[in-house]
């Protein structure tokens, strides 16, 4: 406690200086206008394209076999859902033959090897998304844990076209953040990716190589 | 421990070796080039680019005007959340903190995730001492531990490195590897090894970019997806940070982040934003069941004590700076010899590890300016650089000498030139007959001008000065 | 570092008379590119004054680190301009001086800030004047050549003035201003950087000048003496470690280059 009481005493002994009013984030935000929804969804898609995430356009109802199709074509034979997802109930009925759905139903360091090297693909819902960025809201629960954005090396996400907002400020006040956070609110642009070396881009660094968003609902819009 | 850079060789030979490494050069300046041409792009419009960055000074400058209230509202709202909070006034009171907590839990791997304040109390030896595996995650970082260097960039370690060279290393460090430079490639070697160690990780620990008071939220960004595999996996996570990083509302984090990764690496935004506001819940699958935050002071409090230097701790850590200094650009990050190099080490510096050891640096500049122009929270590093340059040669005793270390570069022998200097051009009567004379002697003029005739050819007074010219000319 | 842009200056109209602060590298070392400023001045209709008690603005020892003995020149140059006319610097580096550090300097002296602020307000670099004070145009009676253009970092950075010099260049109509690489970046002079740091220093204005020769340029224009003898120092140094006779890279002070250019034959 005796750094914390130095530290504390040293900073408040210090001279105030010029008063710096509060800043007004909402009026900056504001001066740079909204976007309508069309728009939203078109700039989400560019955006998300620009850094290396897939797009595929689907309904409420056939988004399953779309992500069957790809999955088959990518390769995947075991796809990660979560533990009494809505979406994974929606999958298992359509699931079969080579694709596996194995649950996250114990917790991670209970079967890390398993996960780490056998698991192929992932599917999470996303909270809502970013027209501004091309970015991915994620808000990781016992449904849809946080590894399963990171781990496998194929993420695929769920998103309602509705649920886009504009930019990162715009989703924090709708959405209410600052009222109740979650233990890991993640905003997630693109597969990993590194340039550390000779500023050469690569993806798949640590997380995933590829980001695949089913988009509900943003083809009729 | 507490002092992990040593001063040897002097910057003056170390930045000497660097001017004439010619592949360190050109490293360098391919990389500063591409830097510059990849922020410019992100910034088109140069209005929207002031406007942000005047909010960006704003909340950094408002987070520093309220910072112990702050800081006490970060600490009691983290501690209702259930993260632990710590705080460390010195390098060696953060190694304990950290130390302590692997005891507890008889911890010997641990996985790191990108962190200046991490290299900046040393913490790698730190916990080499105490038998416990420190191990960078973040490629760059991971690159230079294995080559047993340090970072010579603040986003970008390896910058100085070229893929030939990495391709060597892994090769001869890394078993069962053979040469390659395909960058893709060596990627993936370096993700194999890297998976391995993540899964088998007891303590994670990461730095923080903003520490969000109202909601006790540690707010971390990354491309890689290291910094989120440490503050995940392992069952315990530490996070270390200056207690400058600290910011009021969450919703400043917005403008801040929208600076950011443009400033620094010129990319529009990074892969992962992280906000992290608790340890794993009971009916969650993952995430560590502890969370620590250590709040670092290191001299932090000694520049905040300054109403102009205080604005130092306004900076975001984007690197913008160095990408911008024609210094930097020409003698790299290591010949700094400090963890945090360019124009925001030269200031920050001296705070951390005295003035003593460290104002080559402030004199390492033209004062160009670039580094200002660009700085998203608008830091006026020039002027606190002139500001450090007057605390080196502060009179001891004197009010002007404030800082640890003030008047270490202090001799008699150039103070001395400069109140000569001053007499000669605060009395006309002196300059007249010293100009004059220098005129009329031009043919005099040494032509051996010390430094200046090294690399150009000697200055010559001209025949005639402009008071004679214009004098003769009314006549 | 204060910094202005044109859009936060207001600049008064052209007055009958205004001061020459020439500084104390060109009084002494370039009094040619003083001498064409005062005609350049004159042929615009506007008388200019040279107060004979004036020396240097200080920034050598302010930029060093000691600001006493810069305030003690300072003050000496504080009490010269005398009436509200403007005063203009031919250098972009003494004149950030004079108008955005005079304030800092004297921030402890109530009587003289008071005095620092009011002659700040006065302060015009060169071509800052040439161009909004001025409105500066005349006819280009030259033969076609093509120049370089090094702005300072003083002149770009704190007095925002990095437009006014290719202004006023890009108005003469036989001029071509060659494009060089990294034209925004620091030559490496930065005062006593120069000999401070000479390894560092050399490097940069080794750039520097390949940067300007490789843009084919036949001369380069400066509105600050500073850079100017530091790059063509390096350039002549290089001729003479080459056995050159004729200089590969010659220069001049941007009042000279355009007081030839556009008639000095006209002079009253």
């Amino acid at each position: 406690m005796n750094a914390r009481t130095n530290i504390l005493a040293r900073l408040r002994a210090a001279p105030a200086g010029v008063p710096v009013p509060a800043p007004d984030v909402a009026a900056w935000h504001a001066a740079a206008g909204d976007m309508d929804s069309a728009t939203r969804i078109e700039r989400f898609r560019a955006n998300i394209a620009a850094a290396h995430a897939e797009v595929h356009d689907t309904d409420i109802d056939s988004w399953p076999a779309l992500l069957c199709g790809i999955a088959a074509q990518k390769g995947v034979r075991k796809l990660l859902v979560g533990k009494d997802a809505p979406e994974a109930a929606a999958l298992a009925a359509r699931a079969g033959g080579d694709l596996q759905l194995v649950r996250y139903e114990k917790p991670a360091s209970e079967w890390r090897s398993e996960f780490f090297d056998d698991i192929d693909a992932a599917l999470t819902p996303a909270r809502s998304a970013l027209a501004d960025t091309g970015s991915l809201i994620l808000w990781p629960d016992a449904r849809a844990p946080r590894l399963m954005s990171l781990v496998p090396p194929l993420h695929f996400v769920l998103l309602d076209a509705a649920s886009i907002h504009t930019d990162l400020y715009a989703a924090m006040t709708a959405e209410r953040w600052a009222d109740a956070m979650p233990t890991n609110a993640l905003v997630i642009s693109g597969p990993s990716k590194t340039a550390d070396i000779q500023q050469t881009l690569a993806y798949g660094a640590h997380g995933p190589r590829e980001v695949i968003v089913l988009l509900i609902g943003g083809a009729q819009a | 421990m507490s002092q992990p850079i040593e001063f040897h060789p002097s910057f003056a030979e170390r930045s000497k070796a660097a001017v004439n490494d010619a592949h360190l050069r050109q490293s360098f300046r391919g990389a500063m080039d591409f830097l510059q041409a990849k922020r410019r792009a992100q910034f088109p419009d140069a209005a929207a680019l002031e406007t942000l960055r005047d909010l960006g000074a704003d909340i950094r400058r408002y987070a520093l005007a309220n910072l112990p209230a702050l800081l006490e509202q970060l600490e009691a709202q983290l501690t209702a959340n259930g993260v632990k909070v710590h705080w460390a006034e010195t390098p060696d009171e953060a190694n304990a903190i950290v130390l302590d907590i692997a005891r507890r839990h008889d911890a010997t791997r641990m996985v790191k995730g990108k962190s200046m304040v991490s290299e900046e109390v040393g913490l790698n030896h730190a916990m080499a001492a105490a038998g416990i595996e420190a191990l960078e995650t973040d490629m760059g970082e991971y690159i230079v531990q294995l080559a047993g260097e340090g970072p010579s960039h603040i986003i970008m370690p390896a910058i100085h490195k070229t893929k030939q060279q990495i391709a060597e290393l892994f090769a001869a460090k890394l078993p069962g590897v053979s040469y390659t430079d395909n960058v893709d490639e060596l990627i993936r070697i370096g993700r194999e090894v890297l998976r391995k160690k993540f899964a088998a990780a007891d303590i994670g620990l990461s730095g923080v970019n903003f520490a969000v008071a109202e909601t006790g939220t540690l707010y971390l960004v990354e491309n890689e997806g290291n910094g989120r595999m440490c503050t995940t996996v392992p069952r315990v996570h530490i996070a270390i940070t200056g207690i400058e990083k600290v910011v009021a509302k969450l919703d400043h984090v917005v403008p801040l982040n929208s600076l950011l990764p443009r400033s620094a690496t010129g990319q529009p935004v990074e892969t992962y934003q992280n906000f992290i506001s608790r340890p794993r819940q009971p009916d969650e699958l993952d995430g560590p069941d502890e969370v620590h935050l250590i709040l670092l002071d290191n001299g932090r409090t000694q520049a905040y004590a300054d109403v102009q230097l205080r604005a130092t701790l306004q900076c975001i850590r984007c690197g913008a700076c160095m990408n911008h200094c024609p210094v930097y650009a020409r003698i790299g990050g290591h010949a700094y010899g400090t963890t945090y190099p360019g124009p925001i080490g030269a200031i920050i510096s001296p705070h951390l590890l005295g003035l003593a050891d460290t104002y080559p640096l402030a004199f390492a500049s033209t004062l160009c300016g670039a580094c200002a122009e660009v700085c998203p929270v608008r830091i006026p590093i020039p002027d606190i650089l002139i500001r450090l340059r007057n605390e080196a040669q502060a009179r001891p005793g004197t009010t002007a000498a404030s800082l640890r270390g003030s008047g270490a570069a202090r001799t008699a022998g150039i103070s001395a030139i400069w109140r000569v200097w001053s007499l000669i051009y605060s009395r006309l009567g002196l300059y007249r007959l010293t100009s004059w004379f220098m005129s009329r002697g031009r043919a005099l003029s040494p032509t051996e001008q010390g430094a200046w005739t090294k690399s150009r050819t000697p200055l010559v007074p001209a025949p005639k000065r402009l008071r004679d010219l214009l004098r003769e000319r009314q006549r | 570092m204060g910094s202005d842009t044109q859009r936060t200056r207001r600049y008064p109209p052209k007055p009958a008379d205004a001061y020459l602060f020439a500084t104390c590298l060109v009084d002494q070392f370039a009094p040619q590119a003083g001498l064409d400023t005062v005609r350049l001045l004159e042929r615009e209709g506007i008388a200019v004054h040279f107060p004979e008690e004036q020396t240097c603005c200080g920034q050598p020892a302010y930029s060093s680190g000691y600001p006493d003995e810069a305030r003690a020149v300072a003050r000496r140059q504080l009490e010269l301009f005398t009436q509200p006319w403007p005063v203009v610097v031919p250098s972009g580096s003494c004149a950030a001086m004079m108008r955005h550090h005079y304030p800092k300097l004297f921030a402890n002296d109530p009587a003289l800030l008071a005095k620092a602020v009011a002659l700040s307000d006065r302060i015009f670099e060169l071509t800052e004047f040439l161009v909004h004070v001025v409105g500066f145009r005349r006819e280009d009676c030259g033969a076609p050549c093509t120049v370089a253009l090094h702005t300072s970092c003083q002149a770009r950075r704190e007095m925002g003035v990095a437009e006014t010099s290719g202004a006023l260049l890009a108005d003469l109509a036989a001029v071509t201003v060659a494009v060089q690489a990294r034209a925004e970046e620091c030559c490496g002079f930065g005062g006593t950087f120069a000999v401070r740091q000479p390894d560092i220093s050399a490097a940069m204005v080794t750039d520097k000048v390949a940067s300007l020769k490789e843009s084919g340029a036949q001369s380069v224009v400066s509105a600050d003496c500073g850079c100017l003898f530091n790059i063509l120092g390096r350039a002549a140094k290089q001729d003479e470690l080459a056995g050159r006779r004729q200089a590969s890279l010659p220069g001049e002070h941007i009042a000279s280059f355009l007081w030839r250019r556009t008639g000095e034959r006209h002079e009253q």
